[in-house]
């Protein structure tokens, strides 16, 4: 008994000690709080809400808008940005054929070896190969780009939260800052080599408005406005960060039903099991 | 032990008249989860979540194996090799995710289950030992799910690693000694990543092996019940098999069907997109937070803002991160009250609701909230709370509160009445 | 035992219609976790299978033109060695006179060759035995008792055409799928 008393008193004590240590810390942050002017943040705006042929249970891809996404990274994004998560072979769920897929990889140059010196050199590629990289390196990629380097874009819709919507979004979103937000936020102000986007956590990037009307011509015949490659290319990221996602979707359709019917047997059996010992009513 | 009116294991066939001979392992499934074992008859869905939580591990070990046959633990390769389990292994997308959500869904039903013991005081006498037990199978998910956070080495992987592991350095003169020693090295790199994957292989085993303890010490006294009154007669119980196989069968569909439905429909919602990012030592994501399993009790470990006298800030943090788990090990003797379900307690649940409830959500809350101002001073109170609840409120209530009267047996509780001549041999001492 | 579920359960409904329900009820539930059961199982064998990166780098590109008659280069086709060698005259005479000798797996060098380039034999070079590289496709190395290839694990020897002669060895090195896709240009798979 006095064992547990003596128990019970010092967690007391130990309990209030947390108490008023942390409640110490709260006086001193109210106070800060009062007295300092809180950082703001950049009001950045969140990605605009746009429809997608993959969104929701029941999604699908748009093959026709893959291969457009597809022809926007290989003549805009690829000078930079590289997308080393994805082989050529897998090129061929947007619809190619294996001799397109053979034709186009071919038509790249991947780093290979010479095989007769052994030196370093490119070679045409392969259905195997990787998407090369632009640059050698990491030290390259900051040189050409003013220290700033290009991000692999193999991830990048499921890097950004909403990134579908995030990367359409920034890529539709480029021009120079309101008069408002500079005069309320005067730092704002994109420095030399950044460019204003409202969809940028910090307003100011490095890359400049890459997408001009006009500058891919679609095997379809779509037009090429901003706001059409913007959104080809960004479903396409989408499908490079996750290649399986309409078969995911697909493949989870039949255990719900399963599983539901499963929990339904389940709970009537348990319900018979259970009527016996069921106080009557 | 088991009540004297708990049916035996009658081998039927040769075949397990052999083995009950010879390895009596159908008996103790029998005696364990069969129809040997008499369990009081009004649990709620409140008493699934042990099974589900058992479930849960297993799927995780199951899953976990399977990723440990594509996944290389070397930081070169690592980030890349879980995109070669997500894009070229055969089903590599759905082991994966169902790891990923397979880890939430551990936790949410550990949570559910230890929600369930707090309210109820499960961790009275005589169970103490299945608290206590189940409160090192808790620590011991805690590290494993963050080691095994760290194996994909995005972003968050990697300063995940780098902030717990600096945790350690709180400690005083031994502390950065320490943490060199945990890495391997000054930052998280190869030795660490490879030291994490092993740790992380080994203590799912070592939580079954705590489990089966846990199990083992639950028989000893048999489960507790939502009324706190102990079995008295026969009529308490029914066998758990077929009525709680039957009920749990149920329960486990119910969280099957949510699970699934996030593997397969949101399988990213619960985790963080800065994780997609491969770790970089050179650049810290903008807002580092762990995954949400973490969050109360990283919201404890921020709150502590400023030094307390000679403590430091960061090291009163610490300790507090930790001592708020591991004053779960002295609940048994902090609470007091004769009276086990908050039920039949009045003040204990008006403080269990109104007060420790909202300060976990308040936790949560700002655990997942960037470290400003309001979340900070929000997590401050919720902290203070969360101690005084614990530490303070439990104890004094628990000897002084009024309870309310507790129905005679728990066949009164459900029947409305209990009138069976009680005969001396199927009775156990009234507690 | 009858009699204490009787007493835990003294209401419980004991007609037939009732028992039959209930028994069918509870079939019915544990085949359906069965089922579920069964189903988890396939992806967990399939993961093992080949991933797709694996199957997609099997096919290989082999240039002949630089191979010296009774020279052999060692390619890699699915991560094992292809041994792509080119026949002296003597080893085409040598072969084709064991072409109806006894031999364990009977072929003839012109089955085992394309037409028109029976001077270039591709084959495995994985010894059909238990896997070991049969040694005879380097310069300089042991050729075994038929001027083939020999196999140092278990002694099988093979001839020119590599075609199992000795030892324990059940069948011919395997010559793998190939065409010539120019004059000089083998591709294989």
């Amino acid at each position: 008994m006095l064992k547990l008393i003596s128990v019970r008193l010092v967690a007391i004590l130990v309990g209030l000690g947390f108490a008023v240590a942390v409640l110490w810390a709260f006086v001193i942050g109210a106070y800060n709080a009062a007295t300092e002017e809180p950082a703001g943040h950049l009001p950045y705006e969140k990605p605009m809400d746009l429809s997608w042929s993959f969104d929701g249970p029941f999604g699908k891809w748009d093959q026709q808008q893959l291969q457009r996404g597809l022809k926007v990274y290989d003549e805009v994004c690829a000078a930079c940005h590289s997308l080393k998560f994805v082989a050529f072979r897998d090129l061929e769920q947007l619809g190619y054929t294996e001799g397109q897929v053979k034709a186009y990889a071919a038509a790249k140059q991947v780093p290979g070896i010479d095989p007769n010196t052994g030196e370093a050199t490119t070679r045409p590629g392969l259905p195997t190969d990787y998407f090369p990289s632009p640059y050698p390196n990491n030290v390259a990629a900051a040189a050409a780009n003013n220290n700033a380097i290009p991000p692999d874009l193999s991830l990048m819709t499921k890097a950004r939260g909403d990134g579908t919507n995030y990367v359409a979004s920034l890529l539709m979103g480029y021009g120079p800052p309101s008069a408002e937000l500079l005069e309320e936020h005067p730092e704002a102000a994109p420095g030399p080599g950044l460019h204003h986007n409202p969809y940028f956590p910090n307003l100011n990037l490095a890359m400049a408005a890459p997408l001009n009307a006009g500058q891919v011509t679609f095997d379809d015949g779509t037009e090429a406005t901003v706001e059409q490659m913007s959104k080809d290319v960004a479903a396409f990221l989408t499908w490079t960060a996750e290649p399986t996602l309409v078969k995911r979707k697909q493949t989870g359709w039949p255990v719900m039903i399963f599983l539901l019917f499963a929990t339904v047997l389940a709970y009537m059996s348990k319900k018979q099991i259970w009527a016996a010992v069921k106080p009557k009513k | 032990m088991s009540f004297p009116w708990a049916r035996q294991y009658e081998p039927k066939n040769p075949v397990s008249k052999f083995f009950d001979e010879k390895l009596p392992l159908p008996r103790l499934v029998y005696n364990a989860v069969g129809a040997g074992y008499p369990v009081p008859r009004n649990l709620s869905y409140f008493w699934n979540f042990g099974v589900l939580a058992g479930f849960f591990l297993v799927v995780q070990i199951v899953t976990g194996v399977v990723l440990a046959m594509h996944y290389a633990g070397n930081a070169q390769v690592a980030f890349a090799s879980t995109e070669h389990i997500m894009r070229d292994v055969n089903w590599g997308w759905l082991m994966r995710y169902a790891h990923a959500n397979g880890a939430s869904f551990f936790f949410i039903v550990v949570y559910l289950h230890i929600f369930r013991g707090l309210f109820y005081s499960s961790y009275k006498a005589p169970r103490e030992m299945i608290w206590l037990l189940g409160v090192v199978i808790f620590l011991l998910m805690m590290a494993t799910a963050f080691m095994g956070y760290v194996l994909p080495w995005g972003q968050m992987s990697f300063w995940g690693a780098k902030v717990i592991t600096g945790l350690f350095g709180a400690i005083p003169i031994v502390g950065e000694p320490i943490q060199v020693w945990l890495l391997g090295g000054f930052a998280p790199d190869n030795a660490a990543l490879n030291r994490f994957f092993s740790l992380h292989f080994l203590l799912p085993f070592v939580i079954a092996g705590v489990v089966i303890l846990h199990i083992w010490a639950l028989h000893i006294p048999g489960s507790s019940n939502p009324t706190g009154v102990e079995v008295k007669q026969e009529s308490d119980t029914v066998p758990f098999h077929p009525y709680y196989t039957a009920k749990d069968g149920f329960g486990l569909g119910i969280a099957l069907l949510a699970y699934f439905a996030l593997v397969f429909f949101l399988p990213n919602a619960l985790g963080h997109p800065d994780n997609y990012i491969e770790a970089n030592p050179l650049s810290t994501p903008a807002h580092i937070v762990p995954e949400w399993y973490f969050w109360p009790f990283y919201a404890i470990l921020r709150a502590f803002t400023v030094d307390f006298f000679f403590v430091p800030a960061k090291l009163m943090g610490v300790i507090a991160m930790f001592a708020s788990i591991l004053l779960w090990f002295f609940l048994p003797w902090l609470d007091k009250s004769p009276v086990r379900s908050g039920h039949y307690r009045p003040t204990f649940r008006k403080f269990f609701w109104f007060g420790l409830i909202p300060a976990m959500v308040v936790l949560f809350i700002c655990g997942g909230a960037p470290a400003e101002e309001p979340y900070v001073m929000m997590s401050q109170i919720a902290t203070a709370y969360y101690f005084l609840h614990f530490l303070v409120i439990l104890p004094i209530i628990s000897s002084s509160e009024k309870t309310e009267p507790l129905p005679y047996s728990i066949t009164e509780a459900v029947l409305g009445s209990d009138k069976k001549p009680v005969l001396g041999e199927n009775t156990t001492p009234a507690v | 035992m009858a009699d204490t579920t009787a007493t835990a359960t003294p209401d419980m409904a004991t007609s037939d219609d009732g028992i039959r329900r209930r028994d069918f009820l509870d079939i019915a539930a544990v085949s359906a976790a069965g089922i579920g059961g069964l189903a988890v199982v396939y992806p967990l064998v399939t993961q093992m299978a080949p991933s797709k990166d694996v199957l997609a780098a099997s096919s290989t590109e082999v240039d002949v033109s630089a191979i010296e008659p009774g020279q052999a280069i060692k390619a890699v086709f699915r991560k094992q060695p292809l041994f792509v060698k080119r026949l002296t005259a003597e080893e085409i005479a040598a072969a084709e006179r064991d072409d109806n000798a006894a031999l364990r797996d009977p072929q003839t060098l012109a089955d085992r060759t394309k037409e028109g380039h029976g001077d270039i034999l591709v084959t495995m070079g994985v010894c059909t035995h238990l896997g070991c590289v049969p040694l005879g496709a380097a310069e300089g190395e042991v050729k075994g008792e038929y001027g083939g290839y020999f196999c140092p694990c278990h002694g099988s020897h093979y001839d020119t055409a590599g075609r199992i002669r000795k030892g324990p060895a059940p069948t011919n090195l395997e010559v793998p799928e190939y065409e010539f896709t120019s004059d000089t240009v083998i591709q294989v798979g």
